[in-house]
């Protein structure tokens, strides 16, 4: 018997989705709902890659307001992204197969994460002021980074990563839609078996190794999922810093648990949610196309803050 | 039976402990005393992995600790540090079922279910168990802990400073459950402690610690004299005994 919570938030999504799909439907109805349709997979894949990615992060940090963004993530993708450009030329880049290069760029990304982060996080764990430093650190390093590398590259190349910079949920493509769900399929393989696993990393270094989990293994392999999941949501849509830290304070607040069997599902299905909800209202309400992040990033942010004011949040 | 064979640990290039041999044998109940910054919590986490050993030996049984596997050891030795984090959003119950994580990897069954409720009743958490750990005092915190240590039901529990934030009636029946458990299921308890008067009353054996040295180790008959404590805390300590037969230690 699935939790009662988890019911309701998955009928949520059926409306979410059936609301988003079937609102304002007409004309040619099934090359619209094709369209959609694509979106609306983009908008789910992304949530449960956002609200994954945080979760397992906030699991692995010990606190409630370190999100894979806010420690750089995002902007770590950006320059593995146009390191490869840089590396293999602007043409070399664009004849790889978009799968391959998918992957390509999310294996980098996950050794350059493993590389980098593993060592702050063995150090600096409880430390939270030291890691909201070092967060803004490695993202200002890497953004600058990426601009350095823009600059060597000719504009013409540098078109192809900018669409990446910007988070946009009008431009999803088919090509990254699947590769993106491969790995997000992958990931998820993994997970399932080890939710109690994660259950104990959450107890912290110490009592986990006294309950005899290898908890320096689990560690770098969290760090390679979560990097997988950031890649899967940069790739498809962009950098997003807040929705993270809003989904998984929602998904705390309502499931008060601190089993991940429980609360790595709510938190995706509350972040689909939003999405869903959120692009569906944005498109017929208001007719605009890409002001979601904006919203999300803005409410996201104030939490943020009001977070940090409180500063009670572990 | 555990074996320390010339141990030694530096941390910075600072000498932490220094040429330490020492057996524990099995069974009973060890005091682990000496001065703040004497190595005490060092030498337990080298004996509980959550340390690397940078030189020297320990063996556990005569098998070289380094070579049990993390999920064997877990099965042997319960540790619980002195310093306990607060993972949020934890119940104490859910936290003493953790202790049987080593046996269940996560699938518990009616017998561990029992052995946490047990474990609950014994450390008098009954009342608290659905309350978060973070909105318990410190020591319904500690105490949690060393149920959850308890329910790991390993031949070994290694506990630095149980006894800190408890008060007087939780301290005794903690030590009184230790008393027992050594007693009667023949565990082997190694316990971080400050105060004189209960390492005397309760321990078997007594191992000193000063400046990263062993001082002293012993039954507790033998070592727990005047002078030698004296020497141990460099401060004067008295004791006497009472009418009715107890040795008070007198430090204040
Ligand atoms: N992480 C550390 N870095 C530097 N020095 C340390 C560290 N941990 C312990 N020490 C030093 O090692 C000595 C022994 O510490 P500890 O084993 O915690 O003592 P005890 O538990 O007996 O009070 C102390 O002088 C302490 O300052
Ligand atoms: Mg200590």
């Amino acid at each position: 018997m699935p939790d009662k919570r988890l019911l309701w938030l998955g009928s949520g999504l059926v409306a979410a989705t059936a609301l988003y799909l079937l609102w304002g439907l007409g004309g040619r109805v099934w090359f619209i709902l094709e369209l959609r349709g694509i979106k609306l997979a983009g908008l789910v894949l992304v949530g449960i890659a956002v609200a994954f990615a945080t979760v397992l992060f906030q699991t692995l940090s010990g606190n409630r307001i370190l999100t894979p963004a806010i420690m750089g993530f995002d902007a770590l993708f950006l320059l593995v992204q146009a390191s490869l450009v840089l590396s293999l030329g602007g043409f070399g880049y664009a004849q790889l197969p978009s799968v391959l290069l998918f992957g390509v760029n999310s294996g980098a990304m996950m050794w350059a994460s493993v590389l980098l982060f593993a060592a702050v996080l063995h150090r600096a764990r409880h430390d939270i002021q030291l890691m909201i430093l070092v967060g803004v650190v490695f993202g200002l390093m890497f953004r600058s980074l990426t601009s350095f590398i823009q600059r060597l590259i000719a504009p013409s190349e540098f078109a192809m990563i900018q669409g990446a910079m910007f988070a946009q949920f009008s431009g999803i493509n088919r090509v990254e839609l699947r590769a993106a769900s491969l790995l997000l399929l992958m990931v998820l393989i993994w997970l399932w078996p080890r939710m109690a696993v994660l259950d104990v990393v959450a107890l912290g270094r110490a009592p986990a190794r006294s309950l005899g989990l290898d908890y320096d293994r689990v560690q770098m392999q969290m760090l390679c999922v979560i990097a997988a999941l950031v890649s899967v949501s940069t790739a498809l849509v962009g950098p997003i810093t807040f929705l993270g830290l809003l989904v998984a304070s929602l998904t705390h607040t309502l499931m008060r648990t601190h089993r991940h069997a429980l609360l790595l599902p709510a938190s995706a299905l509350i972040a689909a949610i939003i999405l869903v909800s959120g692009q569906a209202v944005f498109e017929r309400v208001l007719r605009m196309q890409s002001t979601l992040t904006v919203v999300i990033e803005f409410v996201g942010g104030l939490l943020f803050l009001y977070l940090l004011a409180r500063g009670k949040l572990r | 039976m555990i074996e320390i064979e010339n141990l030694s640990h530096q941390i910075g290039g600072k000498p932490i402990l220094s040429g330490i041999d020492l057996t524990l044998p099995t069974g009973g109940v060890t005091a682990l005393i000496g001065p703040n910054g004497a190595g005490k919590s060092t030498l337990l986490k080298l004996i509980s992995r959550h340390l690397s050993l940078q030189s020297g030996a320990v063996a556990l049984d005569g098998v070289s600790l380094a070579s049990i596997p993390a999920d064997q050891l877990a099965l042997k030795l319960a540790t619980v540090s002195q310093e306990v984090g607060v993972a949020s959003r934890l119940r104490i119950k859910d936290l003493v079922a953790f202790g049987r994580w080593p046996h269940t990897k996560g699938r518990p069954d009616k017998a561990d279910h029992y052995v946490v409720d047990r474990t609950l009743q014994k450390f008098g958490l009954v009342d608290l168990q659905n309350r978060f750990l973070d909105e318990v005092s410190g020591g319904q915190r500690q105490r949690a802990f060393v149920a959850m240590a308890y329910a790991q039901d390993t031949d070994w529990l290694l506990l630095d400073e149980p006894l800190n934030n408890l008060d007087l009636v939780h301290a005794r029946a903690l030590m009184a459950e230790l008393k027992r458990m050594a007693l009667e299921d023949e565990k082997s308890i190694v316990i971080v402690l400050h105060d004189l008067n209960y390492a005397v009353a309760w321990a078997d054996r007594i191992v000193g610690l000063r400046g990263g040295q062993l001082e002293m180790s012993g039954k507790v008959k033998t070592v727990a004299t005047s002078e030698i404590l004296s020497a141990l805390y460099e401060t004067k300590i008295e004791v006497e005994d009472t009418a009715s037969g107890r040795r008070v230690w007198y430090y204040s």
